[in-house]
């Protein structure tokens, strides 16, 4: 690693930026649907992050409605998928109809 | 925050439950690695893998078969694109992952170091090379990991249009003229044993496998992969009236599978180790491009920066 190699392409010094900023995609596939995640890009503003969002998640009309969001913008949950976080729906099965037993030849309940 | 064991113990059971593991999980630095390096190379090889096929961008024999071959090598960029977003959820930039494949610590799929000679080349390329993948990625969709086996949904859609446009190619020249059908079996005759060759070395030399298949990253072992490849081909070689170049190629009515003669794994060796016909010059397109680039990155980001500023003193 210590020779140099003029066919290399220069690196930038540490802590200059790199990549253009990050930016999550949304996609609503058609009308009644919402929208859904399907990936990340990299563009240097919001009007070329559609554009490429455009161009890298809907080549089959895979939607009719874009969103691109800074990555930077979402605030998620927590570092963990399995979180205590949403421990306070895990005792409450009465919010399921499936909770409640219904006598025998009641029906459309 | 709870201790590693326990960490690791909730890992093992999310995999044991046929789970995904999603990126701000807890996962074993093992994984983490071996994900990066396997979603890079598969990343650097949709980039690299336009270059083969580009060469005939130009020269397509009709207008539609242009305007196909655009659409095709246009989406091996979006491969490209979505399996670096699935890397980069593992926290590792974009950059840092170009960087790796320019310097060639990361490498890409030996197959795009041979050369296309003939238009017939773009028509083996599609039906072998683009089905061998397709193989190789119907079950990474099943991917342990979420990101990785989402972008194989999404790459799995997009491919079965590649493996026809080549398949048809060939199947017109075939049932053409006689040098036309000559051509298609020299490109076939060059193209079968590479594409053999893009599943890996013999289960019994794979290094990294075993893990791999704990961690249900792979599903499939590399000689599995390849007989299921073998057995899709053989018919479709027939129906195109093509011999594959395979002497002891033969049904194994025991077996239910077809047998193949030995793979040259020195040529392979060789052709990994940087030795192929086109490595340089592959390598060597790929940097001028990039850095050829530069300006337009730059070009943008001054634009995106100015316009902020604007909207700032306008506010
Ligand atoms: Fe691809
Ligand atoms: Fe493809």
């Amino acid at each position: 690693m210590s020779t140099p190699d003029p066919g290399r392409v220069a690196r930038p010094g540490p802590g200059e930026r790199r990549d253009w900023p990050l930016w999550e995609v949304f996609v609503r596939a058609r009308r009644g649907l919402s929208h859904v995640h399907v990936g990340s890009l990299h563009a240097p503003d919001a009007t070329l992050a559609l554009r490429n969002a455009r161009d890298v998640y809907t080549r089959r009309q895979e939607g009719v409605s874009v969103w691109v969001v800074p990555a930077s913008a979402i605030t998620a949950s927590s570092p963990d998928e399995k979180d205590p976080f949403f421990a306070p729906a895990g005792d409450k099965a009465y919010r399921h109809p499936t909770f409640y037993d219904v006598p025998d030849g009641v029906r459309q309940l | 925050m709870p201790e590693t064991a326990e960490l690791a113990e909730r890992f093992e059971a999310t995999l044991a439950a046929d789970q995904r593991i999603e990126p701000r999980d807890w996962m074993p630095e093992g994984y983490r690695t071996t994900l990066i390096r396997q979603i890079a190379q598969h990343a650097h090889s949709e980039v690299i893998g336009m270059q083969p096929e580009g060469n005939w961008i130009s020269r397509a024999p009709s207008l539609k078969r242009k305007a196909i071959l655009v659409a095709k090598v246009q989406d091996e960029a979006g491969h490209g694109l979505y399996l670096y977003s699935a890397a980069e959820t593992l926290g590792v930039s974009r950059a840092e992952l170009t960087d790796l494949l320019h310097d060639g610590q990361q490498k890409y799929s030996s197959i795009f170091n041979y050369p296309t000679l003939t238009w017939a080349d773009v028509g083996a390329i599609g039906w072998l090379v683009d089905g061998a993948a397709i193989t190789n990625q119907i079950p990474l969709c099943r991917c342990s990991y979420g990101p990785y086996a989402r972008a194989m949904v999404r790459v799995c859609k997009e491919e079965s249009f590649h493996q026809r446009q080549g398949y048809e190619i060939l199947y017109t020249l075939s049932h053409g003229s006689s040098r036309q059908k000559a051509m298609a079996q020299d490109a076939l005759d060059r193209w079968y044993w590479p594409s053999l060759m893009m599943f890996g070395p013999p289960d019994a030399e794979s290094t990294h496998s075993a893990r791999s298949m704990a961690w249900r990253i792979k599903r499939l072992s590399n000689d599995e992969l390849r007989q299921r490849f073998v057995d899709m081909i053989v018919p479709q070689a027939e129906a195109l009236g093509l011999t594959l170049p395979d002497p002891q190629l033969t049904w194994n009515a025991e077996r239910g599978h077809y047998d193949h003669g030995p793979i040259d794994w020195e040529e392979f060796t060789r052709v990994l180790r940087g030795h192929g016909p086109c490595n340089a010059a592959r390598m060597e397109h790929k940097r001028r491009a990039h850095a050829e680039g530069a300006w337009v990155r730059d070009a943008a980001v001054a634009y995106a920066a100015k316009r902020s500023v604007e909207a700032v003193s306008v506010a």
